[in-house]
């Protein structure tokens, strides 16, 4: 148990920049990360995390929403394998497939010249629409997973009493599921949005270098320049981002409590 | 109480939105699938001849091998001594209050949202420091913490659906502390246990972020083997590696279903 806190410890504590040059303690490495060179990855990685998680939000909730829902057993474990088979795949498996599908002879850029849509391929490959779609699809398994933890603890009977006072199916929705799924929601919003922020090979092959992620510059600081330091720098920078953004999002919680039905 | 055209409607419509994103979770397996028993090097749509040649091609390939044995040495060390901590550590919080419990269970737990290239950076400067690059030591720690949250939650649930009366009854007829916890615990956590270690065993087998930093050419695991593939070349080979892949685990997962009751495990079924 000692050893097992230690190496975490340890493993979290590795990092620290200037730990690897002994007797080198500066503070320029973070003087660095305001480079716009590095801002620049630094928003970017951001936007594809948020657009990630909300798009992973918006396609999860009514798989989630059926899986509890759904009464035949045979179309419950089919919704429940094919919602979490993607977890089990891999990033690697999972972005290779999407880079046939993307690719400038894919899947989808074959389909729409042989119906005659287009006249040269599309570009998909190398664009952050690209990287974004591979994320949910990486993302949904784990979001789909927390809402219906969330939609499973709902007591039906509070839908029935709203239904039975005269509350159609998008109001009872509306103002009874929707609002008691809020953990729910936050929860898969948050775990998406940090698993995002630690994707590697997605952005790294269908990004191609041309969208860049936090997790991508650390690796080339890494190996093609070994300025260990500095990406233990990012690091700890984005690791300090990633808490932010949960301390933001228990924030929201809390608040939402307040004015939610509970 | 009748339903109304809008409420059928709005069924409909619902049916009809879970089967588009159905769709959109097997679409890339489709497309993969397709690409894999073509027998032309680039993919091409719907494919012209079929042929098995690039299943040939990736089983002959000789880092996919390496990888494959990598993986197979580092996966099941893994999920057994994380399973063995996560057991442990499971109980005790279960069990016992005492100080620094919700700090350890934060830093049980951290691995979900540290992102794993930091996880990965952390080990090999721990590695560098203790001389242990490219050992499998060092992959199969690194591991152990990154699936250590999924065991533990695995544990957890079944533990919380554990009367302690149970318990109480076998001790109150005699039996001494550790008998009880031989024969009436960990019987009866067994499913928890078996299904904590399966998704070890799963996540540890994918892992891919982390290994890239702390494996070696000697001990690249064969999800960083088919990331090197992907890079260097193109040809539908690795297409055919993921079907071997995309059956394997769904073929897992659908007798973890039948078994264990994936619902219960994943605590997504709803409370009658």
């Amino acid at each position: 148990m000692v050893a097992m806190a230690t190496v975490l410890q340890l493993s979290l504590r590795a990092y620290v920049p200037g730990s690897i040059d002994p007797g080198n303690l500066t503070l320029e490495n973070f003087a660095a990360l305001l480079k716009p060179l590095y801002a620049r990855v630094f928003l970017n990685t951001v936007w594809i995390c948020f657009l990630t998680a909300i798009g992973t939000l918006i396609i999860s909730y009514p798989l989630a929403y059926a899986l509890i829902h759904v009464r035949n057993p045979l179309a419950k474990s089919a919704i429940l394998i094919t919602a979490i088979t993607p977890l089990f795949l891999g990033e690697v498996v999972r972005t290779y497939s999407w880079i046939i599908v993307f690719g400038n002879q894919g899947f989808i850029n074959s389909v729409l010249l042989r119906f005659g849509l287009i006249d040269a391929p599309v570009q998909f490959m190398f664009t952050t629409f690209a990287v974004v779609v591979a994320l949910v699809h990486v993302t949904i398994p784990v979001m789909v997973i927390m809402l219906a933890t969330a939609l499973a603890h709902i007591e039906p009977d509070y839908v029935k009493a709203a239904e039975s006072l005269g509350a159609g199916p998008v109001r009872a929705f509306l103002t009874i599921t929707l609002p008691l799924s809020m953990p729910g929601i936050i929860a898969g919003v948050t775990t998406a949005f940090t698993w995002t922020f630690s994707a590697f090979a997605t952005p790294g092959l269908i990004g191609g270098g041309r969208v860049n992620m936090v997790s991508n510059l650390v690796y080339q600081l890494g190996f093609a320049s070994f300025n260990f330091p500095f990406a233990a720098t990012l690091c700890v920078a984005g690791l300090a981002l990633t808490i932010a953004v949960l301390s933001l999002m228990r924030l929201a919680t809390r608040s939402l409590e307040k004015i939610g039905p509970y | 109480m009748p339903r109304s055209r809008f409420q059928r409607l709005l069924g409909v419509l619902g049916i009809l939105a879970v089967l588009a994103i159905l769709g959109f979770l097997l679409l890339p397996l489709f497309v993969v699938a397709t690409a894999a028993f073509s027998s032309s090097a680039l993919p091409s749509f719907p494919p012209k001849n079929l042929s098995l040649r690039w299943f040939v091609n990736a089983i002959g390939y000789p880092d996919f091998r390496a990888g494959f044995w990598n993986s197979l040495i580092v996966t099941p060390w893994s999920a057994s001594i994380a399973l063995v901590i996560g057991a442990t550590f499971a109980l005790a919080i279960e069990h016992y209050e005492f100080r620094f419990k919700s700090m350890l269970e934060g830093v049980l737990l951290s691995p979900l949202f540290v992102p794993h290239f930091t996880i990965g950076l952390g080990f090999l400067v721990l590695a560098v420091q203790i001389s242990l690059v490219n050992t499998y030591a060092v992959v199969i720690a690194c591991h152990v913490i990154l699936v250590l949250p999924f065991v533990l939650r695995s544990v957890y649930i079944s533990l919380r659906n554990f009367d302690p009366r149970l318990e109480l009854a076998a001790a109150s007829l005699g039996a001494p502390p550790r008998r009880v916890l031989v024969t009436v615990t960990l019987p009866l956590l067994l499913p928890g246990l078996v299904s904590g270690w399966l998704f070890g065993v799963l996540l540890s087998f994918n892992e891919f972020t982390a290994s890239l930093f702390v494996t070696g050419q000697r001990t690249q695991t064969l999800p960083v083997a088919m990331y090197n593939y992907v890079r260097d070349y193109s040809d539908p080979s690795m297409a055919a590696l993921a079907v071997m892949y995309i059956v394997a685990v769904a073929v897992l997962l659908t007798i973890a279903n039948t078994f264990l009751g994936l619902g219960k495990v994943l605590n997504v079924e709803r409370r009658t």
